[in-house]
């Protein structure tokens, strides 16, 4: 039986796409160079040339949206990757083999899952610098436990199921086992969690965007474009309104889709 | 009591490795201080004396108890920058912080408590979907922007408040008090709307249940099993939410702080950050740290008020 996709599914899917599409775009090709200053058209408003306007600087909105939806979305992507494999590896094994190290790195994790991540995240800018690589592992390091969490209490209850016995009767070593048997049973629960972490991710990264010690200039970003157009505010609303419509609808596909999979897992 | 006594040392072992880490974490950094204090014209001699004088060659093990006994008497330690100690720098931001924390935490048990309730009474209603749909979208838009939109809105339009008109509450509390009204109200809405959601869905869970019928078939009216019986089981999964809310808005408030222009917990950290002010950065994260878990321990008291079942495991 074919499953049917959930109306939250569908919408988030098609929000996401549509973003996606744009992003790509945006890779190839922009109206404008994003960087490109012009000093007639400084503030201007919403026009044909200019559908967002432009900025404080005369650079239009549009292609800056663009760059810096790509900007913030490898930086989540990246985040999400090192947080995920990280915390892979770190509930794989401890999860399944527990003991001491388990207790060890539990109380560690748990140390650091009392930071909340844009905490975390200051911690580690104000050691390594700003910049969106520094942020990516920053952030990255930040979403390990919570991972590694999901993933660990996942192996505690698989470990014991009977395909695994079976698995360890016909030989298998242990590491076969983990990322091999177990692994893939745990994908469902983990796959909602990296949505959710994504949307986490798009979030933290603006707000430290915004604050000033996330992506450097010249990159754009979405959060950045908020700090720098809230000066404008009043005189040129559109710099603010459109960075942030995009930002929401970012997070709100990627809730959405969230959402989807779980009530396609069936335990929403 | 037992329950409380462990909780208790769990609480301690999580401080000390909390604040462990944070101090290794700015020990083990690249840069000396010393070097950054003289600038990079002083002498080696003159580096070497006051590195001495400020501990920092004894091994990061020692300097941290040294530390840490500062820290418990309320000494935590002196800026580099400034060169005037960290707690008259931070001890008048933190009860800024805390107000408008305290602020959005109250809206949102005040909003998402009620609105939770109705919406589960009349599950599938007009109300009902509506609050779904709206819910969904407030949950996508970060507080900064809401904050940017309500200073936009409430601010430059309406007029209502005059954004970057900060009071102190030493000087004027009611006007303090004012100013930080829209700010929580940003810091609480994506919150309270998760808590929405999360009490709608716990109380539905709960109204299958067997003792929800039983309660029925004794003569209750839904009102009367809604408030009696099912709310105190369907608020578990929403004490431990906004357990975490709570610890989330806390951190969350240092950039609402920025948007709004409130010289709070989060502004002295950003500053110092820029600084590369240390010890400031360090006292200021590891304050933030210990009210997180001490919120975290509460609310695990709170459990199991509610819950008696609940022990520790």
């Amino acid at each position: 039986m074919k499953k049917k996709k959930s109306k939250n599914y569908k919408i988030g899917a098609t929000i996401t796409g549509v973003l996606l599409f744009f992003i790509l775009v945006g890779l190839f090709w922009t109206p404008y160079d994003p960087d490109a200053m012009d000093n007639a058209s400084k503030l201007a408003g919403v026009s044909f040339s200019h559908i967002m306007g432009c900025d404080n600087f005369g650079r239009d909105i549009f292609s800056r949206v663009l760059e810096g939806s790509k900007i913030t979305l490898f930086v989540a992507v990246g985040t999400v990757a090192i947080g995920t494999l990280c915390g892979i590896v770190v509930g794989a094994f401890t999860g399944y083999y527990g003991g001491i190290v388990d207790e060890l790195f539990m109380r560690i994790n748990d140390a650091l899952f009392a930071f909340p991540s844009i905490l975390l995240g200051l911690v580690f800018i104000s050691l390594l610098g700003s910049g969106k690589y520094n942020v990516i592992v920053a952030l990255g390091v930040a979403f390990i436990p919570s991972f590694a969490r999901i993933v660990r209490s996942e192996f505690i209850r698989c470990k014991n199921m009977d395909y695994v016995k079976s698995a360890k009767l016909a030989g298998a070593g242990d590491l076969r086992i983990m990322f091999v048997h177990i692994l893939p049973n745990v994908m469902t629960v983990l796959s909602s969690s990296i949505m959710i972490g994504f949307n986490n991710a798009v979030l933290a990264e603006a707000g430290m965007s915004y604050l000033g010690i996330g992506v450097q200039p010249p990159d754009a970003s979405l959060g950045r474009m908020l700090s720098e157009a809230q000066t404008y505010l009043f005189s040129a609303p559109g710099f603010a309104l459109f960075p942030g419509i995009v930002l929401i609808l970012m997070v709100l596909g990627f809730s959405l889709l969230a959402e989807g999979i779980k009530e396609g897992a069936g335990y929403a | 009591m037992k329950y409380f006594i462990k909780k208790l040392a769990g609480l301690l072992v999580t401080l000390l490795v909390v604040s462990f880490l944070v101090f290794a974490a700015f020990a083990v950094i690249p840069g000396d201080p010393a070097t950054a204090m003289l600038g990079t014209e002083a002498t080696p001699e003159r580096v070497e004396a006051l590195r001495e004088e400020l501990g920092l060659n004894a091994p990061v093990f020692v300097r941290y108890v040294g530390w840490a006994a500062d820290f418990v008497r309320g000494d935590f330690g002196t800026s580099y920058r400034y060169n005037m100690s960290v707690k008259e720098m931070i001890q008048d931001k933190v009860p800024v912080t805390l107000t408008l924390t305290a602020m959005s935490f109250c809206m949102i048990v005040l909003i998402a408590i009620p609105l939770g309730l109705v919406c589960a009474r009349h599950a599938g209603g007009w109300l009902d979907r509506s609050v779904i749909v709206i819910n969904q979208i407030i949950m996508a838009v970060p507080a900064f922007f809401s904050g940017i939109l309500i200073t936009l809105v409430f601010g430059l339009i309406l007029h209502f408040f005059v954004p970057g008109d900060y009071v102190s509450y030493q000087t004027n509390l009611p006007r303090f008090l004012g100013y930080m009204f829209f700010p929580a109200v940003a810091i609480a809405l994506p919150k309270a709307a998760m808590a929405v959601k999360l009490l709608r869905t716990s109380v539905l869970a709960q109204m299958k249940l067997d003792y929800v019928r039983t309660a029925y078939s004794r003569g209750n009216a839904t009102r009367e099993v809604l408030y009696r019986h099912v709310l105190k089981n369907a608020m578990i999964p929403v004490v431990t939410f906004l357990g975490m809310a709570l610890a989330d808005m806390i951190a969350g408030s240092i950039i609402i702080e920025q948007v709004f222009n409130i010289p709070g917990m989060g502004r002295i950290l950003l500053t110092s950050i820029s600084n590369r002010d240390y010890p400031v950065v360090e006292a200021v994260i590891v304050c933030i740290a210990f009210l997180v878990i001490i919120i975290n321990f509460i609310v695990d008291l709170i459990y199991q008020a509610i819950d008696p079942r609940i022990t520790f495991e």
